[in-house]
């Protein structure tokens, strides 16, 4: 093979290629949703050959910048995509951003399909006063943060206060709560950014309060994650009682996840003050604390007496209309002030339109597809993220992209996707590319990067040390 | 953090061996010309027969039946002890997506479905399997994580089935021949 991200020799090409041409198909991103499409395209099409682009040099979408970085075992998937990456019929260009180096129409000229896997680069604004004011960031910001995104490299949090509140109950909220109490010796051997630890070893937060509009039996995060966060050493959850009266009875006919999740909660909100005063009794130091709030919705983040920075944030109290997952939270008029000096927004991702050439419905922040079929624009498709909304896990993100991935296949054999005049393919985005002054980078450029970034974690005892500018990635690959 | 458990003993064992990939549905076929990667190159597919007659038993085998998403009957063997993770990657057996965190508990996609005899006799589930169950796709009273179910004499000849995705509820198509 000629480097991992080479194509197959020619006569092999030939081989593949006969009698019909080969299906060309591009896959715009190389998270969870574009590395599935294209191992599921390549594994039941024996003749396809896949091409991915890549914004960012690097490969990998939110397993590298989202995933937190105590969570090694979900990034074992990286195994599989780079297995997919060196296949001779997979190619991966990194460095360059589809609809900027690139058209989406350019690509659908160079290939007979392309499928949009671009995930959510964007979040929800909660649109209340104060939202901009130094103190408040978004957990989109945060994470790229500590986990080394380019684009919030030199965010800097301020973590001189010693109350932070994160608001939503999603998977991402406990992320960065755990983040924020970890013991800094827990993160030290994780891959978090050398400049993110140093910061977080300066740290004065204390104590954090997660914050929902609804109740418990809305939060959205699941129950490992909430079970990591009640084990986190040194730190304890302060639960009220009250906030789960009765819910024992509403629980008992749900679901199992529900139910499990909403008696782990109560479990522990009853039980944390007899350890509480065991580990007074102890004589033990006093801890970093967190807890939950439930039916508050943000209205204002107060700024300090100078204007300068956030100093609090004023919530409506809500009562909910309706049960279950769709019940509403509605403001009873009464408000609530907290004092807090970080405010995390935590609300949730979402996706922006790419291309004016593509439909996109940004009310639901999707684009419209049936099973990844692009309405409208037959040739086009989607996965991930960008096709169903920012929700769901990486199994969630596998089997949405192998429901795609079927489209496609289906379209190849139906012969709804034209195969008989052959494309390019990257021969003529190559050209286009070379036109506008980018320069790709290749997987065996990324291994070399990866290779770098994995011998400067070792004296330090990390699986890595990201490398966090661009510019540095493409100097050890020579560009 | 994850929690210790079985999940860490499995993780150095399923990460050693790594299932080929492209290798379409006949994995007995071996490796084609021009198909896999370096990563899985290095290493030979294992051959193993459809039937489990034509597999060489020697005692201390342990037979399994997969019943795959499409219906088919997949038939690997396995030693005491391995997961049925192992059986999985070491038979190279061709179920999607299946392992996805290499058996430390964080995907649940190697999600089965066992029979009820032999669910009752399964070692009681940790609470981390259990949490990580509850996100799995198809869930029915009988399932478990296959990374978690190491073999055992007992087990012979068990059946286990492997879940419908969502996605799969559609008729697969399978061009992989196409060439
Ligand atoms: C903070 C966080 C933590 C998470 N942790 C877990 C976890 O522990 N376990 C779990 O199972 N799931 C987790 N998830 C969910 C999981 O990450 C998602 O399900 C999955 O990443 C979605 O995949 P995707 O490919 O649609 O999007 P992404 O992973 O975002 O990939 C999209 C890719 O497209 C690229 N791209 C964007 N625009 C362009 C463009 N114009 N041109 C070319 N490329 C472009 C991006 O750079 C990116 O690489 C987490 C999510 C978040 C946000
Ligand atoms: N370890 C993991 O497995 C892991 C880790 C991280 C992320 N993930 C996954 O990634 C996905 C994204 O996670 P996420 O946390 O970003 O999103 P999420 O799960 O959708 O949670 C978003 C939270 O924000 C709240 N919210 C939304 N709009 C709001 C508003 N205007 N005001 C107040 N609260 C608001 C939601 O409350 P309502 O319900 O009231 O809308 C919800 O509690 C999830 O599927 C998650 O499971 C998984
Ligand atoms: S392989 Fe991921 S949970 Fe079993």
């Amino acid at each position: 093979m000629a480097g991992a991200g080479g194509r197959a020799p020619l006569g092999l090409r030939r081989w593949l290629s006969s009698p019909a041409p080969a299906p060309r198909v591009c896959v715009v991103g190389s998270g969870p949703a574009g590395f599935y499409t294209a191992q599921h395209i390549l594994k039941h099409h024996g003749g396809a050959l896949v091409d991915i682009y890549e914004k960012l040099p690097v490969p990998f979408g939110l397993v590298r910048f989202g995933v937190a970085p105590d969570h090694p075992e979900v990034k074992n998937v990286i195994n599989t995509f780079t297995q997919t990456a060196r296949s001779e019929r997979c190619a991966y260009y990194g460095n360059v951003t589809v609809g900027r180096d690139v058209t989406v129409p350019e690509l659908q000229q160079a290939y007979h399909a392309v499928v949009l896997s671009y995930g959510a680069e964007d979040n929800r604004v909660l649109g209340i006063p104060g939202e901009n004011l130094p103190g408040v960031y978004t957990a989109r910001a945060f994470v790229g943060w500590y986990n080394g995104l380019p684009e919030n490299r030199d965010l800097k949090p301020d973590l001189s206060c010693e109350t932070a509140l994160i608001l939503g109950h999603g998977n991402v909220a406990l992320d960065i709560a755990r983040i924020l109490l970890s013991p800094l010796q827990l993160l030290r051997k994780t891959d978090i950014t050398d400049s993110s630890l140093a910061a977080l070893a300066c740290s004065k937060v204390k104590r954090v309060w997660l914050v929902g509009r609804r109740g418990p039996l809305q939060v959205a995060f699941t129950i490992k994650e909430l079970r990591e966060m009640i084990n986190l050493p040194g730190a304890r959850p302060v639960l009220d009682p009250a906030d789960f009266t009765g819910l024992e009875s509403a629980v008992r006919d749900a679901p199992r996840p529900r139910k499990r999740l909403t008696e782990l909660m109560i479990k522990t909100a009853l039980e944390k003050p007899v350890e509480m005063q065991a580990a007074a009794a102890a004589g033990a130091a006093a801890p970093r604390e967190w807890g939950l709030k439930f039916q508050r919705s943000p209205q204002e983040v107060l700024p300090s007496a100078d204007g300068r920075r956030a100093r609090g944030i004023r919530m409506a109290l809500t009562c909910l209309e309706g049960s279950g997952d769709s019940a509403k939270a509605v403001p009873t008029g009464a408000v609530e002030e907290l004092e807090c000096g970080l405010v995390l927004s935590s609300i949730g991702y979402r996706s922006l339109p790419l291309d004016p050439a593509v439909p996109f419905d940004s009310q639901h922040g999707v684009i419209p597809n049936s099973s990844g079929r692009v309405q409208g624009v037959p040739g086009l498709y989607c996965s991930g993220w960008v096709k169903r909304g920012p929700t769901g896990v990486i199994i969630t993100t596998m089997n949405d992209s192998f429901d795609t991935a079927q489209s496609v296949l289906e379209d190849l054999q139906g012969g709804v996707l034209d195969t008989s005049p052959p494309r390019e393919g990257f021969g003529l985005v190559e050209s286009i590319l070379r036109s506008r002054g980018v320069r790709p980078v290749s997987f065996s450029d990324w291994e070399k990067i990866d290779a770098a970034e994995v011998a400067r974690g070792k004296a330090a005892g990390k699986p890595r040390e990201k490398i966090v500018d661009p510019v540095e990635m493409l100097q050890i690959i020579g560009h | 953090m994850a929690a210790p458990g079985p999940a860490r003993l499995l993780r150095a064992a399923a990460a050693s061996s790594r299932r080929w990939l492209f290798s379409s549905t006949s994995p007995a076929a071996g490796p084609r010309p021009g198909y896999g990667g370096a990563a899985a190159a290095g290493r030979t597919a294992r051959p193993f027969s459809l039937s489990a007659r034509a597999v060489l038993s020697s005692e201390d085998k342990i037979t399994v039946h997969f019943i795959n998403r499409d219906g088919d009957k997949l038939t690997a063997q396995g030693k005491p002890g391995d997961s049925l993770l192992d059986v999985v990657v070491d038979n190279n057996l061709d179920i999607d997506g299946f392992g996805a965190c290499e058996g430390t508990l964080a995907c649940s996609t190697c999600h089965l479905i066992f029979e009820d005899h032999i669910f009752e006799k399964l070692d009681a589930i940790t609470d981390e399997e259990m949490d990580m169950l509850d996100l799995a796709y198809g869930l029915t009273e009988t399932s478990r994580l296959g990374c978690q179910i190491c073999l055992k004499k007992s087990m012979n000849d068990m059946t286990v089935r492997v879940p419908e995705a969502v996605a799969d509820a559609r008729q697969s198509v399978d061009m992989s021949k196409n060439s």
